[in-house]
């Protein structure tokens, strides 16, 4: 095995040092009774030829562009990555390092790290952000976690148009320390409806979505004042697609305690779903309440600047069951990338790609209402939205296949209240070419 | 002693992002226009974010001397106890990055998606041989996810028993995260002692498990590298009282083909895929910590689950008993693909990757007896835990140490960890490392054995070599300053 540099001499010797006679030797401490009956059945060894062999055959079966044409979003979005990032990506000084605990032969990670921090908290107008977490919905998990420890309350309330699968995260993580959920219902314009909250001092936090799951855009102003009545209550705004935040306003300028979500869109290859970016920022009072690592600027002992794993206190392997959050690592590789994307689209170029992609969204949104296609929801979207087709789009969607097209999540399963409604997504990645053969298919 | 490993050379210094740039630069390509624009109402658009503008260059110059400033296990011996440092193979970062892989919307429709199903179903498969638990969600995002989960199930599973429990068992000599893990699921972590021989005795745990305890949470090998030999009893104490075992399994590096988990009595475990499975840490991240239980416990796995009927993959979300979803889709499916190719690179011989483990661990355990007190003086598994005990007379601690081995071109070991040991140095040189190299290593700490008793203050002043030298850490923490 080539992965082993140990000759047979090596081995011989080795064991002579150590005083046996063989590697079974080196086992004597583990009871017969626990030694496992028989040898692995496992396939392989493959070569490493016949491993590219088989990994194509298997990649090969996958439905992607450009082969297909995909309209898909629901949290996980195609966007161009530049080959840069990729290839700075694989610099192993980054990859193969562990989590930075000496930082004077880890100062690439923690000052990358740093600007990440930095770069978070300026998409996201707020004061801290963390190095990252695991996914957009273990982060809104946490982010509710926080709120209920810094309030002392026990229930939160999560927005209908959060993300379903988000939902069912904080769903899983709150149930289990007994915390509850409560739903808040949206309105006919495909906007989160606070008005049902009676009495706010019931709860920790309350967390809407914006671009929503329809892709609407909430009026996050006014639900951050309505919050705000009540001093204690934290206003938790999540997202699933961060690049919208390239010509929206920010959650920070808008009033969020907390701003968490996904953050896959900006630079991350989809991966079938990850490993994705956990963004997790906060307003600058609760940095010694936050979840996860935090790196921090100081200088060494020359004076110079440098950076640290800091605040360390508030984490697991110090305050052990009393920590903010069991989590001991971040995506760091994720939060890199994102760093080198942001880095290289650029605060300009932010903003012209999260237009562009507004406007290829709307060109075919424009398109399929001109062909019939219904669109429930009135508010302006981002990237995508809502559609009902007369007759249904189920059948479509076959013919579509056929021509490979992927279009649409169908969303009846999580809002029963909406059979045959469709999630459409577009982005920088998909032509006008493409959206005319879809348009002309579902206009068919 | 031959050349020494560590040596400087020219690096750059590198300002911050944001102090470079000027507006109006782009390393950018951005997509042609080919619709027209649809402006947005004033009232949704904000100002746009704070970024600086850099050109291509300035961002590939950048980000590679930040690289230069890091070590990596490319770089050289990384001999971290407990993280498993082993070499990332270079082809299994193809094989993630193969299209049909990076490229897979995880809304796709599973007849679209067969080849990551097919292959996360096998991954599943291997890992429950591997194991002996032959139930596997590949879902948890980490080592502490898998955890979580796995607490998550003993909770579930007592509660659907009629009798939820309060408190579960934690030895001295687990992973650090595990109380914090217990407690988000509303367990109380009772600690517990571990003997003189640096194990768990049947008759102490006897003692602490009662019937509100829902189980012990044991890390197998366990932290001072040492295999918790009376685990059967152990389990079986467990199990009469209506207990169950959970194994952290982040040492799994050390038994594998030689430990079948389910045989000796565990009932969940978790498993570290960016430790034994040669997926890389990533600076921190992602890893992946599948989690693996006995087939009664099944139905409490995460949802979704991957079924196959015939020929055919497909996601199932219909187990009611389920603790629930983990992460919005199905776990770090990048990462599972290394571990994937990994695993079938390997074969059978995963277990001898666990012997040239152990034998790598024995034999600097034996070299560097009585260069550094070792408080456990007996045979070890995959990593072996030494002392400052000999250094203190002057005053020379294990940090010091550790930095110094940095001038000579090694990432220190772990270190003060395991709690149990007093200024611990924890050292797991993985089965990938040579003699020659080990050799160096050995060297290495015996010169700096020898500087702490001539010269301790080349030990208090070290590094001298990185770039940087010792962070002011009491004035990061006192005066946070953590963005720019």
């Amino acid at each position: 095995m080539r992965y082993f540099p140990h000759t047979a001499e090596d081995i011989e010797e080795m064991l002579q040092e150590i005083g046996l006679k063989s590697l079974d030797d080196l086992f004597a401490q583990i009871p017969e009774e626990c030694r496992k009956a028989g040898d692995l059945v496992l396939p392989g060894p493959l070569t490493e030829w016949e491993l590219n062999d088989h990994m194509d055959a298997l990649a090969g079966e996958m439905a992607v562009s450009p082969e297909y044409r995909i309209f898909l979003g629901g949290g996980s979005y195609s966007h161009f990555v530049p080959e840069v990032v990729r290839q700075l990506l694989l610099r192993s000084e980054f990859y193969t390092a562990y989590t930075p605990y000496q930082p004077e032969i880890s100062q690439g990670t923690l000052q990358a790290i740093y600007e990440y921090q930095t770069l978070t908290t300026r998409l996201l107008g707020m004061d801290v952000a963390n190095a990252s977490m695991y996914d957009g919905a273990s982060a809104l998990a946490e982010a509710l976690l926080m709120a209920i420890r810094n309030t002392k309350r026990k229930k939160v309330a999560v927005s209908r148009l959060v993300h379903p699968l988000y939902r069912q995260v904080v769903q899983t993580y709150l149930s289990a320390p007994g915390f509850e959920v409560e739903e808040i219902p949206f309105q006919e314009d495909g906007t989160t409806d606070l008005s049902s909250l009676e009495d706010l001092k019931e709860y920790a936090a309350v967390a809407v979505q914006s671009p929503n799951f329809f892709g609407c855009i909430e009026d996050l102003e006014a639900q951050g004042k309505r919050i705000h009545t009540d001093q204690k209550t934290l206003f938790v705004v999540a997202f699933t697609e961060p690049l919208a935040y390239g010509l929206l306003k920010s959650p920070g300028e808008q009033g969020a305690d907390i701003a968490c979500g996904e953050g896959q869109s900006l630079g991350i290859p989809q991966s079938f779903g990850g490993p994705g970016l956990g963004m997790f920022a906060a307003r600058q009072k609760f940095v010694r309440n936050m979840p996860g690592r935090l790196v921090g600027r100081t200088t060494d002992r020359d004076g110079n600047q440098g950076f640290v794993l800091t605040l360390a206190t508030r984490e697991q392997h110090i305050r052990r069951e009393r920590a903010t959050s069991n989590i001991c690592s971040n995506h760091g590789l994720c939060a890199l990338a994102v760093t080198m994307y942001m880095a290289c689209v650029g605060g300009t170029g932010l903003r012209e790609l999260a237009q562009l992609n507004h406007d290829k969204a709307e060109y075919l949104k424009k398109g399929l209402q001109n062909v019939g296609a219904r669109i429930p929801f009135a508010v302006p979207t981002f990237n995508e939205f809502v559609i009902q087709v007369p007759g249904g789009l189920t059948k479509v969607r076959r013919r579509l296949l056929e021509k490979k097209i992927v279009a649409g999540v169908d969303i009846s399963p999580f809002y029963a209240e909406f059979p045959e409604h469709y999630l459409l997504c577009a982005t920088e990645t998909n032509t006008r070419e493409d959206m005319d053969a879809l348009i002309e298919e579902v206009g068919s | 002693m031959k050349e020494l490993l560590g040596a400087t050379g020219l690096v750059f210094n590198e300002p911050l992002l944001w102090e470079q740039g000027k507006k109006g630069r782009s390393g950018y390509s951005l997509p042609r226009r080919d619709v027209d624009s649809s402006p947005l109402d004033a009232k949704e658009v904000g100002s746009g974010p704070d970024f600086p503008d850099l050109s291509e260059l300035d961002v590939v110059r950048h980000f590679t001397r930040l690289s230069q400033w890091n070590f990596g296990v490319d770089s050289g011996m990384y001999p971290l106890g407990s993280c498993t440092m082993k070499y990332n193979p270079k082809t299994n970062e193809r094989q993630a990055s193969l299209r049909g892989f990076a490229a897979a919307h995880p809304l796709l429709p599973a007849e679209l998606s067969q080849g990551v199903l097919r292959m996360m179903f096998d991954l599943q498969q291997h890992l429950g041989e591997i194991t002996g638990l032959p139930a596997v969600s590949l879902q948890p995002a980490a080592g502490a996810h898998g955890e979580l989960s796995g607490m998550m199930i003993v909770r579930a599973f007592h509660q659907d028993t009629g009798t939820p429990r309060s408190k579960i068992l934690i030895p001295d000599t687990a992973h650090g995260t595990n109380p914090a893990s217990a407690a988000l699921c509303g367990f109380t972590p009772i600690p517990v002692e571990s003997n003189e021989q640096g194990v768990l005795s049947p008759e102490h745990v006897a003692s602490v498990m009662d019937d509100d305890t829902a189980g012990i949470m044991v890390t197998n090998p366990n932290t001072l590298g040492l295999f918790e030999e009376h685990i059967r009893e152990i389990a079986d104490i467990i199990h009469d009282r209506g207990g169950l075992v959970y194994v952290d399994g982040a040492n799994m590096n050390a038994v594998m083909g030689i430990v079948s988990m389910g045989e000796i009595g565990v009932d969940v475990m978790h498993l570290n895929l960016h430790k034994t499975f040669s997926t890389p840490h990533g600076g921190g991240g992602p890893g992946s910590g599948p989690v693996c239980v006995r087939a009664e416990l099944e139905p409490f796995l995460p949802v979704p689950r991957i079924t196959k009927k015939g020929q055919k993959y497909s996601l199932s979300e219909e187990y009611p008993k389920s603790i629930g979803r983990l992460q919005a889709f199905y776990g770090n499916v990048g990462v599972l693909v290394k571990a994937y190719s990994y695993v079938l690179s390997m074969g059978r011989d995963l277990k001898q990757a666990s012997q040239l483990a152990v034998l790598n661990a024995n034999y600097v355990r034996k070299k560097l007896t009585g260069v550094f007190h070792l408080p456990y003086d007996r045979p070890c598994m995959h990593e072996c835990v030494f002392s400052d005990k000999n250094q203190e007379e002057n005053r020379v601690s294990t940090l010091d140490m550790a930095k110094r081995l940095m001038d000579y071109g090694f990432h220190p070991p772990t270190i003060y960890f395991p709690l149990v040991v007093h200024g611990a140095i924890m050292i797991e040189p993985t089965e990938c490392e040579s003699k020659e190299t080990l050799d160096l290593f050995v060297d290495a700490c015996r010169k700096i054995a020898e500087e702490a008793r001539e010269n301790p203050a080349l030990l208090h002043d070290a590094p001298t070599k990185p770039r940087a030298r010792r962070m002011n850490e009491t004035e990061a923490a006192r005066r946070p300053c953590l963005a720019g």
